[in-house]
């Protein structure tokens, strides 16, 4: 039983796991509300949410849709529809063709009297599925291939839009919420700007970059465009914004957002309780004055179950640790607990963390505990990577757009926990807590160690980097600080004073950061500990051989503390060889492969593409890191392979 | 192996000397024991006092002319030599042995023991310690003794001498009641000391036979290790190997091409790769040496030092109450569906962690060290995720092998159950899956330490029987909701029972066999299972009863040993 049936008076199975048999299938859900007796249908983020037909359905048997009317979500559901009426009710169009794309020919030539940087977008689609960019014309040829593709296989549609490209772009977007009695106001906007592969991964509210001005004039038009379609239930209005504060209509989506709760934190409104009340007909008691109050501020941390260093590759399974983190201003939103499967038939979302406070810093500050504290095993996640976003002192200070993920983390391996930046004071901290949990354990097994109060234990840590290359080892000299203090480690805690090359660090453990209330739920993988006067929360990502990943600030490193004799032998050990294997291409992620480009004896170039996969409604093109002539093929269409199954094999 | 070992011998002393000034301190600081720290001492205080007594010290002409020999056999077979292991990514004998033990606590013995040959031109080499280098250390501050066998003097060879230092040091830690770790680098027999080098390791092997259950025994194959030599690890409760690095076999790839024609290469025939997964011979495999004497400390602090010792007591923050609600969802709602039983181990140990013996041979069943409540316990465990966790053949011995170790050292067995039965079909029959079988069964019926079982989810036939049942004496016999212990799964029950009646009436007699027997409590109700508990309780309540366990005694018919069916 998943969770969410758990918490509901009653659930009813509408199909097996794959959606077009179960949560697209109009007839299993419109059985499910006979069998039910229920009289509305709130259709959540995804699926049917902005479905017409369904609607239309629904309105033949007499039941409510949670949502706006069918006319509204058609006029809007299709891109190029909604930017006449956008433009009909005066709002800021992108410069781009207004239409749908024929074929290839059509969009060279589009994209050439627009100029280039061009978007190519599914015109059915929406959340940034479809999207992509193209810096040139060749690039365009090949991506509307896949995006024709992506769009066919995600929507059951392959027309395409095309629109300039803005450089430099914030995405804010606007909340809308009308009733049937055509009262209509705007809520704070939230910044998506934070974005990878046109996903969104951190959300916030208010804007860091707008001001009163232009929120009030952006806030204005998205009225405007939902009045114009008689919207009545929530929505949201979608704007670029260049640098220079110039705004654009982008689209609208006639649904709730999976990133509602931020304004719903900086509003102190329901959206899921107004969305009810309005269907039932009743007036929305919210003044425009009212509804556009910002209360403080409010940020949004998508967690997935994905690989970003594979190419944010899916990574489904099994959640073997599942640790929300629960404090003041703490919201964490998800449907699965520790036990639960991330399966490959579904968006690989596992939780949404959101944090809010009385200002900026407060609900920053918030986010960066709740991650630290957030421990998932048992599936990678985007977690690392969003925590080091969220202390990137850009992000920090609020100056970031949309390219803010490519430019801080698009180097060759810019995406790997392992190469995530930190200061050196912030990369000592780490030391020394690994430091301390190394001569903590080493306490454990033998009380004599570091027992008596002239001892030292004098340890080398040396650590590799993301290449796996060996860093210069560092010396440390550890001995008991004379402060003893009650820790986590119990029997063997006490304050360490640990001395690395440039610098002494005292560190002694906590069995919770200081702020968090209630009683922290014991987790192998969590240290919290005082560092100089300063709490630290780590986590070990991994236990290895001889060594640990430590995880910090959303960075990882790989470390070795041993003593000073092993490190000096160990520039003897032989390197580890990957040859071996490099000659096979593996499956980086569970999926269905939906395309075999090469057989025995192609001939394959650095960066062909040579399978492509698809998972949790994502194609993924597998491309080759080498050249040379395809030996075998293992898998053939349609085969469902698991991550890190062979594909293929060179010669 | 003769080539390799007659390479070596041209060595002069001259050589060494000359060797031995330029690098000689730095490895006496990064190698060496106890006994010299006293010249590290002078050596601080060069600059500023005590010159008389210094002086006093450096003055006794017999000491120095002693300390030059020791000096001297801290270099082994020389730095040359040195260099060459080095380049095959390996380590000296004392390096390994100054990464294995504490920091300083090496106690050398046997320093100066060298050969006693005459002959094939032997008389005019000798290096002090013969190849071999034995004492005692500490591993996190308990003591261990250690042969390491060190490649660069004569290849490690065995000589008579070289034995009977291994021999003595084998004396004093059953005495002692300590643990023998032995490092295996060696080029066999030294072959020109003929039969006294055969004499040699039978002695070894006979005391391997006599400390077996009194002390843990565990080897570390670190180079070649051939012919006779494989038999004092196979003796041995572990056996660690280094990947592309260390070999095991009888007969090497020479000989195996010119009897059978077989073209196969060291690493293919007896690397750890092939042990570790196939032969069953080693218990693990590690990328690099300083992994695998990693290993070794670690899994020291599993074990008692002797048949009369606890194991050591390592409490961790992990609350022993703390419940695992994942385990109420990880049996899959169709049975057909396997599930991970590493993951279950897991949630119930301490720190998650399980220290798995032998994890890539006969994966179908898990046997490992782990702490509950700080306490050490030896898992046995089906795993449904391979071969639906049947047993077989290899899975017996495995298993049946790792419980006599727990057993002979007192340490708690902790069973977990989900096994549809024995794999059927006439290679496991003509293999003798009845004898291998009852090894099983024999290990179980006759272990004496706490024997707590948890059945998760099948339990079927013999397999039931075998599975630390309480009919073999198990003290604490649990199931999960989810268990079903019968005689056989519904189908081919109701097959036998109903033979010859119509398809309709079998398929109600499954439901109601499915019934009465896919459910704990038919087994609960004659008293079988002890108790029938909620998954996520199973941590706290395994540590519960193994404290309640901890002076469990029994006392067995006196006989000189059992006659396992080997």
């Amino acid at each position: 039983m998943p969770p969410a049936a758990n918490a509901v008076d009653e659930a009813v199975c509408v199909g097996p796991a794959p959606a077009l048999q179960s949560y697209l299938n109009i007839d299993a859900i419109i059985d499910a509300v006979k069998k039910t007796g229920a009289r509305a249908v709130h259709p959540g983020y995804g699926f049917l949410s902005e479905n017409a037909g369904f609607v239309d359905r629904l309105n033949e048997e007499g039941i409510i849709f949670v949502g706006p009317p069918a006319s509204a979500i058609r006029a809007l559901g299709d891109k190029v529809e909604s930017k006449r009426i956008a433009k009909q009710a005066g709002l800021n169009i992108i410069p781009g063709f207004i239409g749908e794309i024929q074929d290839e020919p059509h969009a060279l030539q589009v994209a050439a009297e627009i100029g280039y940087p061009v978007m190519i977008k599914a015109s059915a689609g929406g959340g940034g599925k479809g999207m992509r960019i193209a810096w040139n014309e060749s690039e365009l040829k090949q991506e509307v291939i896949m995006a024709k593709a992506e769009a066919m296989s995600a929507f059951g549609n392959d027309t395409l839009l095309i629109e300039k490209f803005v450089e430099q772009a914030r995405h804010i977007e606007f909340q809308v919420v009308g009733d049937h009695f055509g009262h209509m106001v705007y809520l704070p906007e939230r910044d998506c700007s934070v974005q990878r592969r046109n996903q969104k991964v951190i959300e916030e509210s208010p804007s860091p970059f707008i001001s009163a001005e232009v929120r009030a004039a952006m806030g204005a038009q998205a009225v405007r465009l939902a009045s114009a379609v008689g919207y009545n239930s929530t929505g949201t209005v979608e704007f670029v914004v260049d640098k220079h504060s110039n705004f654009y209509f982008l689209e609208m989506n006639t649904r709730l957002q999976v990133e509602h709760p931020v304004t719903e934190a900086v509003s102190g409104l329901d959206l899921v309780h107004l969305m009810l009340a309005i269907a039932s007909n009743q007036r929305l008691d919210v003044t425009q004055e009212r509804a556009a109050a910002i209360n403080g501020a409010a940020v949004e941390a998508r967690v997935y179950a994905e690989d970003p260093s594979r190419n944010f590759a899916p990574s489904p399974g099994l959640l073997k640790v599942y640790h929300e983190p629960e404090g003041p201003g703490i919201r964490v939103d998800s449907g699965v607990v520790e036990g639960s499967e991330i399966s490959i038939y579904y968006d690989p979302m596992v939780a949404k963390v959101v944090t809010s406070g009385a200002t900026r810093n407060q609900a920053l500050a918030r986010m960066e505990s709740a991650l630290d504290r957030f421990v998932v095993r048992g599936v990678t996640t985007n977690m690392p990577h969003v925590r080091s976003c969220i202390a990137n002192p850009d992000f920090k200070a609020g100056h970031y757009d949309t390219s803010f993920i490519p430019k801080y983390y698009g180097g060759p391996d810019g995406l790997n926990p392992l190469a995530f930046p930190l200061t050196e004071h912030q990369q000592q901290d780490m030391f020394a807590a690994a430091v301390f949990t190394h001569v903590n354990r080493a306490r454990r097994y033998d009380p004599k160690y570091l027992a008596g109060e002239d001892d030292v234990a004098r340890l080398t840590l040396s650590w590799r980097d993301v290449h796996g290359n060996k860093l210069v080892p560092l010396d440390v000299v550890v001995r008991l600080a004379g402060l003893q203090m009650v820790g986590r480690e119990g029997v063997a805690a006490g304050a360490l004073e640990i001395q690395l090359p440039s610098r002494v660090a005292y560190v002694y453990s906590m069995r919770q950061p200081p702020g968090v209330v209630g009683k922290q739920a014991y987790n192998t993988y969590l240290r919290h500990m005082m560092v100089d006067g300063k709490p630290i929360t780590v986590q070990v990502a991994k236990f290895i051989p001889r060594g640990v990943i430590m995880q910090y600030l959303g960075a990882q490193r790989e470390l070795y503390i041993e003593s000073p004799a092993a490190a000096a032998l160990s520039q003897h050990m032989p390197a580890k060889s990957k040859a071996s294997s490099h000659r096979v291409v593996r499956s980086p992620m569970t999926g269905t492969l939906v395309e075999v480009l090469v057989q025995h004896g192609s001939e394959v170039r650095l960066g062909d593409d040579l399978v492509v996969i698809e998972a949790m409604k994502m194609r993924n093109a597998i491309k080759a890191d080498r050249e040379g002539f395809v030996d075998e093929v293992f898998a053939k269409q349609g085969d469902v392979v698991s991550a890190d199954q062979p594909l293929l094999k060179f010669w | 192996m003769l080539s390799q070992t007659m390479s070596l011998l041209p060595v002069s002393h001259s050589v060494l000397a000359a060797l031995g000034s330029s690098g000689l301190p730095k490895l006496i600081a990064s190698s060496v024991s106890a006994l010299h720290v006293r010249y590290q001492h002078s050596a601080i205080s060069d600059d500023d006092e005590l010159p008389d007594s210094r002086d006093r010290e450096h003055k006794d002409p017999r000491l120095e002319k002693i300390e030059a020999i020791r000096q001297k056999a801290m270099l082994g077979g020389g730095e040359k030599r040195i260099q060459v292991q080095h380049k095959k990514g390996k380590l000296t004998a004392r390096e390994r042995l100054s990464v294995l033990l504490d920091p300083g606590s090496f106690l050398e013995s046997g320093t100066f023991v060298e050969h006693r040959c005459r002959d094939f031109g032997m008389d005019k080499t000798s290096f002090s310690g013969d190849g071999v280098i034995t004492g005692s250390g500490l591993i996190a501050g308990r003591p261990v003794f250690v042969y390491s066998q060190d490649f660069t003097v004569y290849g490690g060879s065995l000589s008579e001498s070289h034995a009977a230092k291994i021999c003595r040091l084998m004396d004093r830690a059953m005495k002692a009641g300590a643990p023998i770790i032995g490092l295996n680098d060696s080029g066999g027999a030294r072959i020109q000391e003929g039969v006294m080098s055969l004499a040699g390791y039978t002695e070894v092997f006979q005391r391997n036979v006599d400390a077996s259950g009194v002390v843990p025994q565990i080897s570390c194959i670190l180079g070649p290790c051939a012919g006779g030599a494989v038999y004092s690890p196979a003796l041995t409760d572990f056996v660690f190997m280094v990947r592309n690095s260390s070999y095991m076999f009888l007969t090497g790839p020479d000989v195996v091409k010119s009897v059978t024609m077989e073209e196969v290469t060291q690493e293919e025939l007896g690397g750890a790769e092939v042990h570790t997964t196939r032969s069953g011979v080693a218990q693990g495999a590690w990328d690099n040496e300083l992994e695998l004497l990693s290993a070794v400390r670690e899994l020291v602090t599993y074990l008692p030092l002797n048949n009369r010792d606890k194991p050591p007591l390592y409490p961790s923050s992990d609350p022993d109450d703390r419940p695992c609600p994942t385990l109420d969802r990880i049996i899959p709602e169709n049975a057909e569906v396997p599930y991970d039983m590493r993951d279950v181990l897991a949630e119930v140990v301490d720190d998650r962690y399980v220290f798995e013996m032998i994890p890539d041979f006969a994966r179908n069943v898990i046997s490992g060290f782990a702490r509950l409540g700080g306490e050490t316990v030896g898992v046995i465990a089906n795993n449904p995720l391979v071969l639906a966790g049947v047993l077989d053949i290899d899975a017996a011995i495995k298993a049946s092998r790792f419980i006599r170790f727990c057993d002979s050292f007192n340490i708690p067995l902790i069973t977990f159950v989900d096994v549809p039965g024995f794999l059927p079909g006439t290679q496991q029959e003509h293999a003798g899956v009845i004898r291998h079988g009852a090894k099983l069964l024999y290990a179980y019926a006759e272990a004496t330490v706490p024997k707590l079982a948890v059945i998760t989810r099948k339990a079927y036939g013999g397999a039931y029987c075998v599975m630390s049942s309480q009919h073999l004496r198990g003290d604490v016999n649990l199931a999960w909701p989810s268990a079903e212990v019968a005689v056989m799964g519904s189908k081919g029950a109701i097959e036998v029972i109903f033979k010859g009646h119509s398809k309709e009436s079998m398929d109600k007699e499954v439901a109601a066999y499915e019934e009465k027997f896919y459910t704990p409590l038919s087994a609960a109700r004659h008293g079988f299972l002890d108790d029938v508990i909620a998954p996520r309780d199973t941590r706290a309540r395994l540590i519960r009863e193994l404290r309640l366990l901890k002076h469990k005694s029994v006392s067995r018919p006196w006989k000189k040993h059992g006659n396992i069916p080997l």
